[in-house]
């Protein structure tokens, strides 16, 4: 074969470009994030998860464990409920890197990045996509916990405040769940990584027990745990207080996270993708 | 001759593995390649350089005049994309995936629904068009896997290994698709570990083994270049073998191979006289035959000459179905 020939200039003006416009890249995004959040509606297990862990964490530790922890369940719903904002979009993030690296290994984001489509597109989805999921397990959890007896002591921009911080933090911790999918060689793997992470974050924090009752290197870790501020922001948020310390400090710990997952999970990506 | 697809030296690394050790090939317009070689040559390595899914780490490839590397999405906007690796959504519809596709290709949403529905109905989905993928049968999922990468009316596709693990029946209706596609202008690169898929619909084969192409050309050519004919002959009476053997060994100076079996005498035919030779020998021992004739290698005896390795050893699996005569495996083995 001889030399090959320069490459030819483009017929169409759209095959030149060598990138894909912001508006047409975060238009894909938004048709990728339709098409994830209908996935999760089709399939049986992924709902499931979304609607019934907020119902099964609530009935279990309001039932079971409230009148032990605070002498009557009704009155420790009332500091569960913030608490478990916090652990149900956790819990929530561990779906996304799942989600991804499914696609990743049956070959669904390949379809996609053979596309003339931006390359972020597919990440932008799942993660918008997964947004919403986090928002549809915030309503169950809230809407049963309201019927459960429930009550709000501040008003609905206070409640919104709370939604939206727990779901930032979904948003940002998402990003540790893709770093995950994307190092992962099989889907299987991710829930279990994942889980050894957040669990000790979830369990370790005060939203089941007040730290006081804790051996002293316990109260410490509760103390030190990033969750556990995410907690009292959405218990202040929600029963009343002084918010706007602990709001601050989730901020800052959002921003914190954000800034070291967020690089660390799109060089995964990029090395996964290449 | 326009090329679709050419590709110079592409190399490809994983740390110490060379998965591509420089692989040269070209499509001319509206052609079939198929690009054939055992699990782990490299074919689908390729197909990942040549649509953009992979960096080559050297060389370099034009598809559709576009380069690989500097023009991706050039690349992206004129190429179909089926395979092991490129799937569509299993819990979304046959038509909604599709429609996801259009919609991303930049259609409108009717002219979107009209190529969904109008690809569903040439590949015999549209009842199953409503149903998630999760439901469809192994053949219905490959067909709308080919529907997925046909949406944007591709100039250029690749298939990897498209009939892989499917029936005798579902394998050939991918196969009409493909001749019908090839009919239509559509260049096409096919990876295979089948041979006979590759001799069927391909007009040039590629052999890769071990990320090389260790042949290229018509599947006659391949057959002539590699094997050389052989001679085959089936006495009437089996008990006549031994004699004929003698015959043969005495004519070409080495012991022909025999399939008691298939009762088949089978030796190398370089020398165009050997055929009315024998003819007269036999004659004059009065040995009756069923069968005498010349014959070209299968791609089997290809594969095997080029790669040290019978096909549907290489392959790790059963091969294309046998249309080679009984008692050339073992002069291919010998």
């Amino acid at each position: 074969m001889s030399a090959l020939a320069e490459p030819g200039t483009a017929a169409r003006p759209e095959a030149s470009a060598s990138r894909i416009g912001l508006l047409r890249g975060v238009r894909h995004g938004l048709m990728l994030a339709d098409r994830s959040i209908r996935s999760v509606v089709r399939s049986p297990a992924t709902l499931i998860d979304t609607i019934i862990q907020p119902v099964l964490f609530l009935v279990v530790f309001a039932f079971l464990f409230g009148g032990e922890v605070a002498g009557d369940w009704q009155s420790y719903l009332q500091t569960l409920v913030p608490g478990l904002m916090v652990q149900i979009v956790l819990y929530a993030s561990v779906g996304t890197g799942l989600a991804l690296n499914t696609d990743i290994s049956k070959g669904v984001f390949d379809r996609f990045r053979s596309l003339p489509i931006a390359r972020s597109a597919p990440l932008v989805g799942a993660v918008l996509g997964d947004v919403v999921r986090y928002a549809v397990a915030l309503a169950v959890l809230l809407g049963l916990a309201f019927a459960m007896g429930f009550r709000v002591r501040t008003g609905p921009v206070s409640v919104l405040a709370a939604v939206l911080l727990a779901l930032g933090l979904g948003l940002t911790l998402c990003w540790f769940s893709v770093l995950i999918g994307m190092v992962t060689k099989s889907p299987q793997a991710v829930p279990g990584i994942v889980m050894a992470v957040v669990l000790p974050l979830t369990f370790g924090s005060n939203i089941f027990a007040s730290p006081e009752t804790m051996p002293g290197w316990l109260e410490v870790w509760v103390g030190v745990n990033p969750v556990s501020h995410f907690v009292d922001a959405a218990r202040a948020l929600l029963l009343g207080g002084d918010a706007l310390g602990a709001v601050l400090s989730s901020l800052a710990w959002m921003a914190a996270l954000f800034a070291v997952l967020f690089p660390l999970a799109l060089r995964a990506y990029a090395r996964r993708t290449r | 001759m326009t090329l679709a697809i050419q590709a110079e030296g592409l190399v490809k690394r994983y740390g110490e593995t060379e998965a591509l050790a420089g692989v040269d090939l070209s499509v001319p317009a509206g052609t079939i390649l198929g690009v054939l070689g055992p699990n782990g040559a490299g074919k689908t390595t390729t197909v990942r350089i040549l649509s953009t899914l992979l960096r080559p780490d050297a060389g370099r490839a034009l598809v559709a005049g576009y380069d690989v590397v500097r023009q991706p999405v050039a690349v992206r906007a004129c190429i179909g994309l089926t395979g092991q690796y490129a799937s569509v959504d299993e819990d979304l519809t046959g038509f909604e995936n599709l429609l996801l596709i259009g919609r991303l290709l930049e259609m409108s949403k009717s002219a979107a629904r009209e190529r969904a529905a109008g690809l569903l109905e040439r590949f015999a989905l549209t009842e199953a068009g409503g149903r998630p993928v999760r439901t469809y049968s192994g053949g219905m999922r490959r067909r709308v896997d080919l529907a997925a990468s046909l949406v944007g009316r591709p100039q250029v596709l690749y298939l990897d290994e498209p009939t892989t693990g499917l029936d005798p029946r579902s394998r050939n209706q991918v196969w009409e698709i493909v001749r019908g596609l090839s009919q239509d202008g559509v260049s096409v690169l096919l990876t295979t570990q089948y041979l006979e898929e590759a001799d069927r619909l391909a007009d040039r084969i590629t052999v890769i083994d071990h990320g090389r192409v260790v042949a290229e050309g018509r599947a006659e050519e391949l057959k002539r270049r590699t094997g050389g004919q052989t001679l085959q002959v089936r006495p009437g009476d089996p008990a006549d073998i031994p004699e004929v053997v003698r015959i043969l060994t005495a004519l070409t100076g080495t012991e022909p191979l025999t399939d008691g079996e298939a009762g088949l005498v089978t030796t190398l035919a370089d020398d165009p006289v050997l055929l009315s030779a024998l003819v007269r020998r036999l004659d004059e021992s009065a040995i009756a035959v069923d069968d005498l004739g010349l014959r070209l290698p299968s791609l089997d005896d290809v594969f095997l000459a080029l790669t040290g390795r019978p096909a549907d050893e290489a392959a790790g699996k059963a091969a294309a179905p046998a249309d080679t005569p009984a008692g050339t495996r073992e002069r291919s083995a010998a």
